[in-house]
Parts: structure tokens; C-alpha cells; sequence
């Protein structure tokens, strides 16, 4: 059996599948052979646990002995309709909103410096610095913004000693944000970076040959050729704090319930499986449609 | 001295963080048939405890608190019995619930479970009848924890109990000058901004013990047993509370610190919040106000089908030792239930015997309303209580 003759095929298949028509026996069991594995992770690990999730979440739970009773109700969906649900659901969809929108303008200065003005070193140096922080634990961070947030903390301290009033920050909602737009922040520079840097040279050049200003080429060549970048970047951002729950648990206050919070509390808590499984399937659904909008703003044209 | 972290569970995130990201597909896939609820009788009441404690199997597999099982006790007990202990912690009353209603079919064989799971595990049918006679140190147990509701039905019993503490009330000294005396004062809009409590579904009690005083046209005589009224009532002042509360604390090294920083100046707390605190001489206090308070009691109870009943028994024998009470009790900072354990606490620890309110007269004990699981049943032998189920959806329904 030869291997490249599998390739070939895979990549032939990949292109539309016409040409493959030929290929021998041999290479048909090749080119299962080699997509048996990832599809079997792909089918069996990836899929099937959400699928299994969205079934659980049909089923309801013995709310005396925790026990799951498997017959289909769609009652999970009418409570998370009902009550403080949708309000949990839709701040969290506006902090995530807003955690993308902050990333997103404090991000691209960044790495426009970073792909089009820096020296190769510097870049390097940049692109280090920026990847540092992703190698720390993620609740190690989480705990520093509290110490820094807190009454007393570094921020405070500062405030303080410049004569301004206390910005009273710590376990409020603010502090989620804060926290959220620090963790998130190099998912967003990294794909934008990658975007900015591939824009050739020679467009930026004809731009200003026809008398483009600066402003004009920022807004009609570079921002249209780096909105797939932008939009890769979003969709870490969005859905990263869609999903994540500790850091409200850790740095929010007392109205900083998240659906990440939500399901927790249901799951672990309450212990009511499908109940949270529902819920799960509300930032599946949030990101289905993001994607969906991703995918026509050509965010995965580039990949 | 006190060296463990936090507590129960929905506080306790970073455990459940490992929880949570390794809750596995096979979890999820299976749902115990175990018990019917609402049933009066135990399902597994009939069934004989055995009448002595054979050879032992060699191992022991337990589902606890974290700081539960300390090699400091579990060394000498495995050594002295050859039962091998191996522990699976839980991060909440729930999760033990769940593990021994899915996993309690032979796996484990003894769950350190909170008066908030207990009836859940004993009507669910995951615990079964223990016989105290063979338990020698059952009997200097304080009285009132030998037979208590929380875990012996019918005067069966499906456990031994182990520890407890109160749900107190924690102030600045800076605050307040003399001790609060009612707890008014977690729902007083002159605290807006500095008040904490638990994240916690049980905290609801909290709110109706306040009210049996404050509101006696309500009628509350349990914390734990609310009409729809009287839930509602206990409800609706947690939800007028909460533009008070500065945080719902989720680890009790989370209230640790909104204390130390001055952030908050009154809440509800554990004692051993109060012990951290002064260790660190921050100026705090803990009382208990007129009106009592909740407080958690644990015990250790058997599972259904445990694999492992000799050293199962052994380890029950084990741990209501005064010695072993002493090491437990100030290891983790909460009140040991041999009344015997007083003196040797302070061999340990000096005056951590007083600290931890282990020689209180009667008066005290009887101020705390132990946590037990809300049923649909009343003691009134009517129906209409509502029940834990409702208890978690309506604490969603406070904090979200």
C-alpha cells in the first residue's frame, strides 16, 4: 500500500471528490484507514457526549432522591423560559458581547504594531509576551485580579494615593468584565495578528499611490482584509466567556450569576442532570447562530 | 491548628472545578433506579444489620468532605484493622447523593453525608440499617446526636453521626460594638453593601428561623418543614435582601477575606472563619443570636451494598473514638460529637476545646437547628411542605 497514493486521494476527496473516482481498492482502504481514527474521535467522543447531553436534557430528575426519570418532558426548557433564566442568559450574552467589543478595540492597535510595524525582533519579543500569560493557571490569574480588585488591593491603593476616589470595584460586575477582557484578550490578538500580517505590502502601497489617506485605507483596505481575523478572534472571546463560570464565582458579586453559574449550581447543587443539560444547550444554540453569522462575514475563508 | 480551606460544597470551586471538567459520559448515561421517594418507610429498613464484625475485607472505599480522611487518623486505622482506605471527596450534598445513587451499588461503603443528604440517601434506598451495639463509642456520643432525626428513622439507624457546627453569625468588632444580638442585622438596609452569606439552596432556613420570631403570625415552628406560605415569606426576604449582599460566598476562605479587607463587616459564617480571622488578629466575632441558628451535623452512614461491611464497622468504631474526635474536630475546625473528646482537643491544640464550643452546656446545642433534607412531608402528617427540589430552583431564582 502506498501511503502518498492515500494522500493524494484524501486531498483529491477534499477537493470536491470527483477525480477520485479511479483510485484503486487499495487506496479506498487507505483513505479509510487513515480517516477511521479522527472520525472515531470526532463520532464517538465529540458528538455522541453532546448528544447524549441534549437527550439527558429531554428527561427529568426525582427531585427527592436525585434519581433521573427517563421519560421525554419538555419541562427543562419551559423553567429555563420562565423565572430569573432569561436574565441570567442575557447578561451573560451582553458581558460576553462586551468582553469581545473591549478585546477587540484594545486588541488591534496591538497587533497592527505587532505584524506591520515592529522590527522581526521586536514581533518575536510581542508575540512571547503575549503567549507568556496563557502558561500561567488560569485561576492563579483569576485570584490576582481579586487581590487587585478588592478593597485594599493594588487598584484602590493606587486610586488612593493619586487622590481619587475609591473606584470600589471589587466583586461587582465590573470586576467580571475587567477579568474577562484581561484572560480572554491574547485569543483575540493572535488571529488578528495572523490577519494583519498576510495583507500585502504592495495593497497598502496602492492605497496611498491613489491618494488614500491614512484613515481611508485603515477603514477600506486593512479593517475588510482583517475581519476574518477579527471575527476568528471573536468567536474565542464570545464563547470562552459564554461558557466560563469560575471567575464570576470568584471575582463577581452577588449578581453575577452567569449560565456557566447556572448549570453548576443545577448540576453539582441541585444535582439536576437534565435540568442543567438544557441549559447547556442554550450557549450551543447562541453559538450555532454566531457562527452561522461568523461564516457569512468570510471569518473562515482564511482558515 | 485549623488547616483546611473551606467547606461543603457549592463553596468549594476549585475542587469542583476538577468535578466538573471530569464528570465523565458514563455519569451521564446512567440513571439509577434506586427507591421511590415520598414513601414513609425507609426501603431498606427491614434489612438486618449484621449482629458482630467479622475478619475484615481489606479495603475500605469512603465518599467524604475533604479533610475527612487526614493520614493523621486514616495511618493508625489502616495499620491497626489492614483495611486499605481509599476516599473519592465530594464537593457538595448533591454530588455525594448522586455518587451513591449511581455508583453506591457496591462501590462504596461509607459516605460522610450532611443532614441536608441524609434523608435523600436513606429514602432513596442507598444507606442501610446499622446495628449501634457494635459500635462501643455510639454511647458517649452527646445524647442529643445518638438518635437524631437527621439519620435514624423509626428508630432505625443507617449511620453513626461524627461532627457538626453552627451557621453563626460572624461581625466586626469595629463594627459593632457589642454582639449583635438578632440577626436582623444581615437584612438591615444599614449594612447595604457589607453583608455576606452562603450560596447555598439551605440558606432559605437561615431566612424562616429569623422569621418564626420576627413573623409569628407565619406559624414556623421548623426551619426545614414551609408551607407555601411561609416559603414564600422566606423567600421573598432573601430576595429583599439581596441588593444588601455584597457577595454570596462560595469557600469560606472567600468570606475570610471580605472580612480581613474590611469588605464586608456581618455575615452568616462557620466558626471556623471566625478562628482564621482572629489567628490573623483582624477584629471579628461570632455569636449566636436570640433567635438560634441552622448548623450542619455530619454522619457517617452505610452503603446499601457495601462491599467491604467489617471494615466498614471498624471504621465507624474508629472515628467516634474521644481520641480520633479530637484529632478530626480540631484538624478541621468544627465541634466533635464525643463528649469526651473535650480535654484531649486541648492536648492537640491548647484552648481549641472552648474555641470550637465543644464543652457548651445543653442550652447551646439546643439553639441549632440541625440541617436535614426538606421534604414534601410534614411532621404535621399532611402533604403540603415544599421540598428540597423547589428549595435549589428557588435559590436559582434569589441569586440569579
Amino acid at each position: 500500500m502506498d501511503p502518498d497514493n492515500g494522500v493524494t486521494t484524501l486531498d483529491r476527496a477534499e477537493n470536491g471528490g470527483t477525480t477520485s473516482l479511479r483510485s484503486s481498492l487499495g487506496q479506498r482502504w487507505a483513505t479509510a484507514f487513515l480517516l477511521a481514527p479522527p472520525l472515531l474521535w470526532f463520532l464517538v467522543l465529540y458528538v455522541s457526549s453532546l448528544v447524549v447531553m441534549l437527550i439527558t436534557s429531554l428527561w427529568s430528575v426525582n427531585s427527592f432522591t436525585q434519581t433521573i426519570d427517563h421519560h421525554v418532558t419538555g419541562s427543562n426548557f419551559q423553567q429555563i423560559a420562565m423565572g430569573t433564566y432569561p436574565s441570567i442568559i442575557g447578561r451573560t450574552v451582553l458581558l460576553a458581547a462586551l468582553v469581545t467589543v473591549i478585546d477587540a478595540v484594545v486588541a488591534f492597535p496591538f497587533a497592527y504594531l505587532m505584524a506591520r510595524i515592529a522590527t522581526q525582533r521586536a514581533q518575536r519579543f510581542l508575540l512571547a509576551a503575549i503567549l507568556l500569560p496563557l502558561w500561567a493557571s488560569y485561576l492563579a490569574k483569576i485570584f490576582a485580579w481579586v487581590s487587585i480588585l478588592e478593597k485594599g488591593g493594588a487598584l484602590d491603593w493606587s486610586f488612593r494615593h493619586l487622590g481619587l476616589p475609591s473606584p470600589n470595584l471589587g466583586f461587582t460586575n465590573g470586576a467580571v468584565l475587567i477579568t474577562f477582557c484581561y484572560i480572554w484578550l491574547p485569543y483575540m490578538i493572535v488571529p488578528l495578528f495572523g490577519a494583519l500580517e498576510r495583507i500585502p505590502s504592495s495593497l497598502l502601497d496602492a492605497s496611498s499611490d491613489l491618494g488614500a489617506g491614512s484613515w481611508w485605507t485603515l477603514r477600506h483596505v486593512i479593517l475588510p482584509l482583517a475581519l476574518p481575523g477579527l471575527v476568528a478572534g471573536s468567536i474565542f472571546t464570545f464563547s470562552l466567556t459564554l461558557g466560563d463560570y469560575v471567575t464570576p464565582l470568584l471575582v463577581g458579586g452577588s449578581n453575577s450569576t452567569l449560565i456557566g453559574n447556572a448549570i453548576y449550581d443545577n448540576l453539582i447543587t441541585g444535582g439536576n442532570l437534565p435540568l442543567a443539560a438544557a441549559l447547556s444547550a442554550v450557549p450551543i444554540v447562541i453559538m450555532v447562530v454566531y457562527l452561522l453569522i461568523a461564516k457569512r462575514l468570510g471569518a473562515f475563508n482564511a482558515l | 491548628m485549623f488547616r483546611t480551606t473551606h467547606r461543603h460544597g457549592p463553596r468549594r470551586a476549585a475542587i469542583a472545578l476538577v468535578a466538573l471538567s471530569t464528570m465523565s459520559l458514563g455519569m451521564t448515561l446512567v440513571g439509577s433506579d434506586a427507591g421511590a421517594s415520598g414513601s414513609l418507610t425507609p426501603p431498606t429498613q427491614g434489612m438486618k444489620p449484621q449482629t458482630s464484625i467479622g475478619k475484615g475485607e481489606g479495603q475500605l472505599k469512603l465518599i467524604a468532605w475533604e479533610g475527612y480522611a487526614q493520614p493523621q487518623w486514616v495511618k493508625p486505622f489502616e495499620s491497626a484493622t489492614g483495611c486499605q482506605v481509599s476516599t473519592k471527596y465530594a464537593g457538595s450534598s448533591g454530588e455525594m447523593v448522586s455518587l451513591m445513587a449511581n455508583g453506591g451499588g457496591g462501590q462504596y461503603d461509607l459516605v460522610s453525608a450532611s443532614g441536608d443528604a441524609d434523608l435523600r440517601l436513606i429514602y432513596g434506598g442507598d444507606v442501610k440499617p446499622v446495628n449501634m451495639k457494635l459500635i462501643p463509642s455510639w454511647k458517649e456520643l452527646r445524647p442529643f446526636l445518638q438518635s437524631p432525626d437527621f439519620n435514624t428513622i423509626n428508630g432505625v439507624h443507617y449511620g453513626v453521626s461524627l461532627q457538626f457546627g453552627p451557621n453563626d453569625l460572624l461581625y466586626s468588632t469595629k463594627t459593632f460594638k457589642t454582639a449583635p444580638t438578632s440577626w436582623a442585622v444581615i437584612y438591615s438596609k444599614k449594612y447595604a453593601g457589607k453583608i455576606t452569606i452562603p450560596d447555598n439552596p439551605i440558606q432559605i432556613a437561615d431566612a424562616a428561623l429569623y422569621l418564626e420570631t420576627d413573623k409569628p403570625s407565619l406559624g414556623i415552628t421548623d426551619p426545614y418543614e414551609l408551607t407555601q406560605t411561609q416559603f414564600t415569606a422566606a423567600v421573598n426576604l432573601l430576595k429583599a435582601q439581596k441588593p444588601l449582599i455584597k457577595k454570596y460566598w462560595d469557600l469560606a476562605s472567600q468570606e475570610i477575606n471580605l472580612f480581613a479587607t474590611g469588605t464586608t463587616v456581618v455575615g452568616a459564617a462557620w466558626p471556623y472563619q471566625t478562628s482564621q480571622l482572629k489567628a490573623d488578629h483582624i477584629a471579628v466575632d461570632d455569636t449566636i443570636p436570640s433567635q438560634g441558628a441552622t448548623g450542619w451535623a455530619d454522619s457517617w452512614l452505610l452503603a446499601a451494598n457495601a462491599p467491604d461491611p467489617n471494615c466498614a464497622y471498624d471504621w465507624m468504631k474508629w472515628i467516634t473514638t474521644p481520641q480520633v474526635q479530637a484529632e478530626q474536630a480540631v484538624s478541621y475546625g468544627e465541634t466533635p460529637d464525643n463528649s469526651l473528646a473535650c480535654p484531649l482537643m486541648n492536648r492537640i491544640s491548647a484552648g481549641s476545646c472552648v474555641a470550637l464550643h465543644a464543652n457548651e452546656p445543653d442550652a447551646y446545642f439546643n439553639s441549632i437547628k440541625f440541617w436535614k433534607t426538606p421534604l414534601s412531608t410534614c411532621d404535621n402528617g399532611k402533604n403540603d411542605c415544599i421540598p428540597y427540589s423547589e428549595w435549589t430552583n428557588a435559590w436559582t431564582q434569589i441569586t440569579g
